[in-house]
């Protein structure tokens, strides 16, 4: 590989990072916001930099809507006191953030999120790593997650941090399968092909465009999943405030506990993405085609971003509407309810689409 | 009483699925969502004091600019935490107001004692001192917090007077009954 080459998959890939950080930091204050829109409050609409928060018009609007509050929140979890208390086991507190952490920073790899045409006239995905294995090495990486989970509550070695790792290995275990099953028709429809730019591809040329008219059952049983995976409400079993404190990171403070929250958004983004990427047909429009060039290629780019920030926005409006389930609750519901609705569901696309081919 | 026995339907399996109340819920929230925010912005916005609020006390004058204080000392004797302090003093004879023979030196309110219980503006004779709609107070020493009669007039500033009773006596002794 040339210098050139090289220096240009760094630039895409740092580039990628702190568009994916960015969000992250952002889909935090849109959490907040939202919060408050829902409960009446104005939400965070202090917090001023000095040169920008100056400017005459445009910086109090941009005080208002609460723009420099991640800054804020980001410099504070950084300057913290970053304690490491004596009981836990220390490798492995140190550890664990990271490991929460870091799967969903390399999930995005393979994450296509654009398209353009190329010099031989052909349509190519904008991503990072185009893998025809991609949704494979999504579902095995992202699950990984969990551990940091796991081992943060385990290193804690405290009682409310233990009961909450347990509950999200238990749960992570659950829902896997129920995820997984809910897939599978997905990717006999459009022949068999793992890779998503190909599954995106195949959704365009769909009458209705999207994969979410054909399988509503799969997107609805995929979306219920993705929520306990990315352990938001009403499946945030391992932090359940109300009887765990705070669940795996009650012991955890400063840039560490900053690590989790941050890694937590970004599942939720690139779980978003990759709903997106699989039922609403990524960066395409139905009946649309976009033509080529920089320009559309920045347009199906914005597309499927608006698209990913509707589902992070219905992430956000779940959480404050819905209670979270008791733990039983959520067990009963991934063993005897989704992953039977599953199962059934894949045998019925299986007849379907093996009667499509038949005539 | 009679005793009304509520029937208990099962669930429909519409409801046990429990996605149409999801949907339902969400539509909840999602008009909440829509709804101004209703937050007082408290430094910058205050909120409507009531009438009759009884915030800080505070001393005041009359329209003509007289301070009303006689210092009587009720006030100081009725003070439950004892936080009033008067040191009385005279009137000079050269004085259009000398007749009224006395007025305070000087006043404290110790703000640190004051509990706003309002017997201070109950007892006074001369409707001298008034819970006016003060409500927040902050000083960085206990000094600070203890208001001298001349703090305590500029709070509380002129109210309205129907009486003008110093006048009236006046009047009534220089027409030669007094009593």
């Amino acid at each position: 590989m040339d210098l050139i080459q090289f220096i240009w998959l760094v630039t895409k890939a740092v580039l990628m990072i702190s568009v994916v950080m960015g969000c992250s930091a952002y889909a935090v204050l849109m959490e907040r916001k939202v919060a408050a829109a829902i409960q009446w409050r104005p939400g965070p609409n202090r917090t001023q930099i000095p040169i920008f928060g100056g400017l005459p018009v445009i910086g109090p609007i941009l005080t208002r809507l609460g723009i420099f509050q991640p800054a804020a929140d980001g410099l504070k979890f950084l300057f913290k006191e970053d304690p490491l208390p004596k009981h836990v086991n220390q490798f492995y507190y140190v550890l664990a953030p990271l490991v929460a952490f870091i799967p969903a920073m390399t999930t995005m790899t393979v994450m296509p999120f654009g398209s353009y045409v190329n010099e031989a006239g052909e349509v190519a995905p904008l991503v990072l790593a185009n893998l025809d294995i991609g949704i494979l090495f999504i579902l095995a990486v992202s699950s990984l997650g969990v551990y940091g989970i796991v081992l943060g509550g385990w290193a804690s070695n405290s009682k409310f941090p233990f009961l909450g790792g347990i509950r999200a290995s238990a749960q992570m275990i659950s829902y896997e399968l129920a995820m997984g099953m809910s897939l599978l028709p997905v990717f006999m429809w459009f022949g068999g092909s793992l890779n998503l730019f190909d599954i995106v591809q195949g959704q365009a040329d769909l009458l209705l465009g999207w994969t979410i008219f054909y399988q509503p059952l799969s997107a609805l049983i995929f979306l219920v999943a993705l929520f306990a995976e990315t352990n938001r409400l009403p499946f945030d079993m391992p932090e359940s405030e109300t009887d765990l404190v705070a669940g795996f990171n009650t012991e955890y403070g400063a840039f560490k506990f900053g690590l989790f929250f941050v890694g937590e958004y970004a599942h939720i983004i690139i779980g978003s993405g990759v709903f997106t990427l699989l039922f609403l047909g990524g960066w395409t429009l139905p009946g649309i085609t976009l033509p080529g060039g920089a320009f559309w290629a920045v347009v199906s780019v914005l597309i499927f971003f608006v698209k990913v920030l509707a589902l992070v926005f219905f992430f956000m409006w779940i959480r404050w509407t819905l209670p979270r389930f008791r733990y039983d609750q959520v067990m009963k519901l991934g063993w005897q309810r989704l992953l039977p609705l599953a199962i059934a569901n894949l045998v019925f696309y299986a007849i379907v689409i093996a009667l499509i081919e038949q005539f | 009483m009679a005793i009304k026995v509520v029937e208990r339907k099962p669930l429909s399996l519409a409801e046990r699925t429990y996605l149409p109340q999801i949907i339902g819920g969400l539509g909840i929230t999602m008009k909440n969502m829509l709804k101004p925010a209703v937050t007082l912005e408290y430094p910058d916005e205050r909120p409507d004091i009531p009438e009759g609020y009884r915030g800080v006390p505070t001393l005041v004058k009359d329209p003509k600019g007289r301070e009303k204080c006689v210092s009587c000392q009720l006030c100081e004797f009725v003070c439950p935490p004892k936080a009033i302090r008067i040191t009385p003093g005279g009137i000079e004879e050269s004085s259009d107001e000398a007749h009224v023979e006395k007025a305070p030196e000087e006043f404290e309110i110790n703000m640190l004692r004051c509990i706003y219980c309002g017997y201070c503006q109950e007892v006074c004779p001369e409707e001298a001192i008034w819970l006016q709609n003060i409500f927040s107070l902050n000083g960085l020493s206990r000094e600070e917090l203890v208001f001298k009669k001349k703090k305590l007039y500029e709070l509380g500033g002129t109210l309205p007077d129907d009486h003008f009773k110093w006048d009236k006596k006046k009047k009534a002794e220089e027409a030669g009954n007094a009593h």
